[in-house]
């Protein structure tokens, strides 16, 4: 080989040593780049990274606040609807009594109307009677009991009906004399307290109820014993004692009278018919 | 909505209004009265009754004489009948719930509890 030949292949690889340089160092500082590059966002992932966690605190701290508010919205909440709830439930404790007093009341209104009713619905005497009696037994619960009626002429009660004893077992009373002499003399009613006690029951009756018009007393009802199953007296056996007191009363004195009136009306009839020749109708 | 007949037999018109007083309370009630057994058989032939009351001591045809021929009679043997009387002695009650009555109340009634009886056999939940 020449010394030119030499030179040339010299020149040729000293110009890829420079090539090859050139290129590394390209290299070199492209590495460079990307070193800094990787630093700037291992940087920026550390600082987003920082960020998350502190935007996350915020959040967090926010949620719970907001949770806890609720929570105790909602425990305001329970606490007035449970008082609520308390409220309505005494509410309802309260209108299930008074339904209960009202059904009863209404039961004891019935109870005095009917007999009420019944006691005016006739002025026959015997009926009237009859009606005061099923009272007696039906709404009261008596089982041995009278109706004494006053004879203004000899001063006396005599018994004008009669349920369990027999009429004709009643003696007539005095008035002012015993039990019944004296509830007809007081207008007072009577009623033995002790139900158990032994007794001689026409002598010594449970219940004695005066029947009065205002103040003038024209009989006695004179109750002796009760039904097995009535074990006392209810409310409404004092309202329909005391029902019975002027109703009776009221309903035997007009039945009296109407029957009275007219009696005196056939025979005032009879007079005029007399008088003025008219034969009688048949 | 239904409607209820119900035949209340008893001597005593006190009772029966009474009775009737309080049956009307139920809606659609219609109540038909009769005065003793054999009033009540007359009421009964071509009717339907939901329900009969029935009184024991009676003139004519008594309560439990009425309520064996209607035990007796399929068409009113499942008709339910309850007994009001004044006898309270079990004997008494015994012996007419053999014959046949689905219930026994005696008096003095309360027509509240009378009620609830009637409304229970019925079904009725007012």
């Amino acid at each position: 080989m020449s010394s030119e030949e030499k030179d040339i292949k010299e020149a040729e690889l000293f110009k890829k040593v420079e090539d090859f340089l050139q290129v590394f160092k390209k290299g070199e500082e492209f590495t460079h780049e990307l070193l800094k590059e990787n630093e700037r966002l291992r940087f920026k992932i550390i600082k987003l990274e920082e960020d998350i966690r502190n935007n996350k605190k915020q959040v967090d701290n926010s949620q719970v606040k907001l949770l806890k508010d609720t929570i105790a919205h909602l425990e305001e909440e329970k606490n007035y609807i449970v008082n609520k709830f308390k409220e309505v439930e005494s509410e309802n404790k309260d209108f299930a009594a008074r339904y209960v007093e009202v059904e009863e009341e209404n039961n004891n209104l019935a109870n005095l109307y009917v007999a009420s009713y019944q006691l005016h619905s006739t002025l026959d005497i015997y009926e009237v009677l009859k009606i005061v009696v099923e009272i007696i037994i039906n709404l009261i619960g008596a089982e041995k009991f009278s109706l004494m009626l006053l004879d203004e002429d000899v001063n006396e009660l005599v018994a004008a009906a009669s349920e369990g004893v027999d009429k004709s077992e009643i003696p007539n009373i005095k008035i002012g004399i015993g039990v019944v002499g004296n509830v007809a003399k007081s207008g007072e009613s009577y009623f033995e307290k002790d139900f158990e006690k032994k007794r001689d029951e026409l002598k010594e009756p449970l219940v004695c109820i005066p029947l009065k018009i205002k103040e003038h007393v024209i009989g006695v009802l004179v109750v002796y014993s009760l039904l097995m199953q009535k074990k006392g007296f209810t409310r409404v056996d004092y309202e329909l004692f005391s029902m019975l007191a002027g109703h009776a009363a009221t309903a035997i004195f007009s039945s009296r009278l109407y029957a009275q009136s007219e009696r005196k009306l056939s025979t005032i009839q009879g007079f005029i018919e007399l008088l003025s020749g008219k034969p009688k109708p048949k | 909505m239904s409607s209820y007949n119900f035949l209340v037999v008893d001597d005593s018109p006190t009772m029966r209004q009474l009775i009737t007083f309080a049956l009307k309370r139920i809606h659609n009630s219609q109540v038909t009265e009769a005065n003793d057994g054999v009033d009540a058989l007359k009421k009964l032939s071509g009717n339907k009754f939901n329900l009969i009351l029935l009184d024991i001591n009676m003139p004519l045809m008594d309560g439990l004489k009425l309520l064996s021929i209607l035990r007796g009679n399929p068409s009113y043997n499942d008709v339910p009948i309850i007994i009001i009387t004044t006898e309270g002695a079990d004997v008494d009650r015994e012996k007419a719930l053999k014959l046949g009555a689905n219930a026994y109340v005696t008096k003095p009634i309360q027509t509240n509890e009378l009620l609830r009886v009637v409304k229970e056999f019925l079904k009725i939940n007012e």
